[in-house]
């Protein structure tokens, strides 16, 4: 069983962290964690937080399940994953209530519902149950990553052409109104965090061909 | 170790329920006091902000004690109450009691030799509670300013309560008709006057696609001012 000692960002655990982003990215590859990508992408600035939010539950309850993973009884292990969950999203909802008031109002439903997140719950029983600290932390860091870029973009265009703001700052200025631009009331109801996400898989299967089912 | 034995299984649960509860309760008390403080400024904030004295958060509690007077809790038939603290009435729990029980609390705000009457509000949204202030001049009819806030509403829809552009369209508006009764402000789908110059409509007009959130709105505008219509009786009296 002796292996020569990995190298932390050897090339296998690089792609922990780097194949989410695209190859594999949770939402546009796997379709997991649709529901919340349509929820909180209305603009950026929730979908930023949210996403800093899932990084630090995903890469924390990944380790934690990662260590403790050959004593989880296997009967009750999605009732402890659940738990670890819970508890850090508990966690980071009462931090966000203590040093970012603002931010923690905004979200404030949706921050709860990072506990029934498909993404946690796939990584955990697929990958922390079976792997070591290290790799698990990497592939937590790594899903969210990619889960969180793709709300990050969603939430870009939606923002942009649903209300004309970015981050809550106007950006498009008054004298294209004035030649009749309006703005995309139906940018800020739910199916068109579909059909952007839609339209992103398009373009993403255009230029990474093997994402392509080959039937 | 037989980690799928009963015992096994048992004796991990407790452990673990045992650990995350010590962990969530000593998170939750060590930053309770934080979380307290910021409650109690953006309520003085929000108070501040209907009488236009706009102020970010870590200012509002010095500002308060400067412009607003006294905070008074009344009885429903308009009598003062001054045995309970206005401040610390917790309208949450306050609304579910039956009317005549209610201690409704008032806050009086002398912004530059001006008086403002402040009443919270609280009712109901689309998902959940709304709530929130406001400003009558010394009249009793004309509003100085509201503010709003809200647990749950959708973003970009009902949300938008809280946004200065539907706020902003609350100022100077009636809460009385023509006749001089009580009738609230609605906020309208079919207002004829989406600029909102008619002042004396006692209507807004409504966010499109916020239909319920406007509705709570109206109501709960209505429901809460009426409360205080037996002490403003009295002191107009007077």
């Amino acid at each position: 069983m002796s292996k020569e000692r990995e190298p932390l960002f050897s090339k296998k655990n690089r792609a922990l962290l780097t194949d989410p982003l695209d190859d594999d990215n949770p939402i546009t590859v796997q379709v997991l964690g649709i529901c919340s990508a349509l929820a909180i992408t209305v603009k950026l600035e929730p979908a930023v937080i949210m996403t800093l939010s899932v990084i630090f539950v995903m890469a924390s309850s990944n380790v934690i399940v990662s260590i403790l993973r050959d004593v989880i009884p296997t009967r009750i292990r999605i009732i402890v994953q659940l738990v670890v969950v819970a508890s850090l999203v508990a966690i980071v909802d009462q931090f966000l209530k203590a040093y970012a008031y603002d931010v923690s109002k905004q979200l404030a439903i949706f921050i709860g519902l990072i506990i029934t997140n498909c993404i946690v719950m796939g990584r955990l029983e697929a990958f922390a149950l079976g792997n070591g600290v290290w790799k698990s932390f990497l592939d937590g860091v790594g899903n969210a990553a990619g889960y969180g870029w793709i709300l990050i973009v969603v939430a870009f265009v939606r923002e942009l052409f649903g209300s004309g703001e970015l981050w809550g700052i106007p950006v498009i200025p008054q004298f294209i109104y004035d030649l009749g631009y309006a703005d995309n009331g139906l940018m800020l109801l739910s199916p068109m965090a579909l059909i952007v996400v839609g339209v992103y898989i398009w373009i993403q299967r255009y230029y990474n061909r093997k994402l392509i089912e080959k039937d | 170790m037989n980690r799928d034995s009963n015992k096994h299984t048992y004796i991990f649960s407790a452990l673990m329920v045992v650990s995350v509860a010590f962990v969530l309760s000593f998170t939750s008390e060590s930053l309770k006091d934080l979380q307290n403080a910021n409650v109690k400024k953006e309520k003085m904030q929000n108070i501040l902000s209907t009488v236009g004295i706009n102020v970010t958060r870590d200012e509002s509690e010095l500002l308060y004690k400067d412009y607003i007077s006294e905070e008074l809790s009344l009885k429903s038939d308009g009598t003062i109450d001054s045995e309970i603290n206005a401040f610390n009435i917790n309208l949450a729990l306050e609304v579910k009691k039956d009317l005549d029980i209610q201690r409704y609390p008032l806050y009086i705000a002398n912004v530059e030799n001006e008086k403002f009457y402040v009443i919270p509000l609280r009712g109901a949204g689309l998902w959940a509670e709304i709530w929130g202030y406001i400003a009558l001049r010394e009249d009793i009819n004309t509003i100085k300013g509201v503010s709003f806030d809200h647990k749950s509403e959708t973003a970009g829809l009902g949300a938008e309560i809280t946004e200065d552009w539907f706020i902003n369209s609350f100022n100077e508006e009636k809460i009385k008709d023509l006749q001089g009764e009580f009738v609230g402000i609605y906020v309208s789908k079919t207002n004829n006057d989406p600029e909102n110059n008619d002042k004396t409509d006692n209507e807004i007009d409504a966010i499109s696609g916020a239909t319920i959130t406007g509705d709570g709105v109206s109501d709960m505008i209505t429901e809460r001012v009426q409360n205080y219509l037996p002490y403003f009786n009295n002191i107009t009296n007077e």
